[in-house]
């Protein structure tokens, strides 16, 4: 059932340099629906999209407090978010208790990729099925991260992974030179637009199927947040009045059409339907 | 919870081996506690006496006198008691020099590893402070003190700070403090010179108010020396004086029964 012979055992090499077992690490990222990145001068926010598994199922949960400052976007196995997430509010607990300081950020996302590192090179292990966005403030203002199976963080101006990720970052990159300076409202503006990019034709973002994290100052449609700009997921409810600032998909500029489904992509209706499983 | 099975069941230490970094078979064997017998510190053996700190308008100034003593031996006679921390901090040990030694090794550990993680991010005053009084209480809580009392003090991003921690864990934070002797005899007059005026009180008067306490202490305290140290903790950084001599007047003994030569 081996795609390849260097499938069995992800710590050995494959003639051509590379570690199979690694990358379908990576390929499992990209099943979990998307979740979006980005950052301004003075916030970090993240949005995600939450799948139900049928009418009758809650949507599934993407989004995750670490400590006051700091928290993560997920996409891939549920399960493994959760070992890496108990295991950052762990350290930052610990930042607390021996020294009353919030655990740098930066620090925070190397210890998980220390832990995915390790498992791309001991034997009887595997690595980790899961991308996080980490997205927190310090000192330095605020900061987001990716992090991914390979044991590789980077720092990032704006980011996207997930299902059809490709397309919300398309529209990053065209458009992350302005989120320097944007308010809270046009920078969540952004990351809706960057989301919209990843659903299927027929799919709208909704009060239900989408989850946004914010760090930073509370903004205009905002009450009750500290005056450090603690983390905080909005879902429900709160986020119509967000939702309601996105421009139309047909008139929006620069939306383009979402790229067809490749003829190999699971028929609707599967469970599993905005997934497109790499060849 | 705690999602690794091989955890599970076994005493929990984030700090061994945090990333189960090693397969299960390489992992160290549980240590027994009993192997080498149990040895508790039972008291202090080599001391040093007060240490004096306030606040001022710049910062914080510490002063320790450079004695330590052996009993009521006066051992060694130009020891330092204060010891920068990273550069925005300082501590002042009395009590054991020893386990000041061993104080000192684990902070210096701490700024390295802080240090060479290189991304901008330092341990400041009120960071070390929360730390010693974590290995304090946690060296009690194993009946096995650093037998210590300890004053912290340190100047960062425009705020000062001084605290205390001692060998119980116990820790607070005023405008001026003193440990030992210097509890009883110097704290009164810290706290009248001081309290209340700490932003007003400049370097040159802060040095002042020390001076005359440490030259009181030396007159009262039998384990104190007329030799002393000033630690001055500012925007500039940290700064720890020469040695510095108090000069006395010893006239006045002549006239006190049993000190002086007996006339009676």
């Amino acid at each position: 059932m081996f795609r390849n012979t260097y499938d069995s055992d992800n710590t050995v090499f494959s003639p051509q340099g590379r570690l199979h077992q690694v990358e379908y690490a990576l390929e499992a990222v990209k099943q979990g629906s998307a979740a979006v990145g980005l950052r301004s001068k003075t916030h970090a926010i993240l949005l995600a999209l939450k799948r139900s598994f049928g009418e009758l199922a809650s949507y599934q949960q993407k989004m995750y407090r670490i400590d006051d400052h700091v928290g993560i976007a997920i996409a891939g196995l549920t399960s493994d978010a959760r070992v890496l997430s108990n295991f950052m509010r762990q350290q930052a607990m610990s930042s607390r208790m021996l020294f009353n300081r919030p655990a740098p950020v930066n620090r925070l996302v190397g210890a998980i990729a220390d832990k995915a590192q390790v498992n791309t090179q001991e034997y009887g292990r595997r690595p980790y099925g899961v991308g996080l966005l980490v997205i927190g403030q310090d000192k330095q203002g605020p900061h987001l991260y990716e992090f991914s199976p390979s044991g590789n963080s980077y720092e990032y101006y704006a980011m996207s992974i997930g299902a059809r990720s490709q397309s919300a970052k398309t529209y990053l990159e065209k458009h992350y030179e302005s989120f320097a300076d944007c308010t809270l409202e046009e920078l969540i503006k952004h990351g809706l637009h960057a989301l919209r990019e990843t659903l299927q034709q027929d799919k709208e973002l909704t009060i239900n199927n989408t989850s946004l994290g914010i760090i930073g100052p509370g903004g205009a449609h905002e009450e009750n947040v500290t005056a450090e700009g603690d983390f905080r997921i909005l879902e429900g409810d709160v986020i119509q009045v967000y939702l309601d600032t996105m421009t139309p998909k047909e008139t929006a500029e620069g939306a383009q059409a979402p790229p067809p489904a490749p003829a190999g992509a699971p028929q609707a209706g599967t469970g599993d339907e905005d997934v497109q499983m790499a060849e | 919870m705690d999602h690794f099975p091989t955890n599970w069941g076994r005493p929990r230490n984030d700090a061994f081996d945090a990333y189960g970094t090693y397969p299960i078979h390489q992992r160290a064997p549980v240590k027994d506690t009993f192997a080498e017998g149990v040895q508790h510190t039972q008291q202090p053996i080599v001391t040093g006496t007060s240490v004096l700190a306030i606040q001022y308008k710049d910062g914080i100034m510490m002063a320790a006198d450079n004695l330590a003593s052996y009993g009521s031996l006066a051992r060694f006679k130009d020891v330092r008691r204060l010891h920068a921390v990273g550069t925005s901090t300082v501590i002042g040990a009395s009590g054991d020099m020893s386990d000041f030694q061993a104080i000192q090794s684990i902070l210096d550990d701490l700024v390295t590893d802080e240090f060479t993680h290189g991304d901008g991010h330092d341990l400041g005053p009120a960071e070390v402070h929360e730390y010693l009084s974590r290995v304090m209480y946690a060296r009690r809580s194993k009946i096995n003190p650093l037998w210590n009392s300890l004053l912290v003090g340190g100047f960062r991003d425009g705020k000062r700070f001084l605290g205390y921690v001692d060998l119980l864990g116990t820790t607070y934070s005023a405008p001026s403090i003193a440990t030992g002797y210097g509890a009883y005899i110097a704290i009164p007059l810290l706290r009248a010179a001081v309290d209340g005026k700490q932003d007003q009180l400049t370097e040159e008067n802060a040095k002042k108010i020390l001076h005359e306490c440490m030259r009181v202490l030396f007159y009262r305290d039998a384990r104190s020396l007329d030799k002393y140290q000033i630690a001055t903790v500012s925007a500039a950084g940290v700064t720890i004086s020469d040695q510095i001599q108090i000069e006395t007047a010893w006239g006045f003994a002549e006239g006190i029964r049993g000190y002086g030569a007996q006339t009676q």
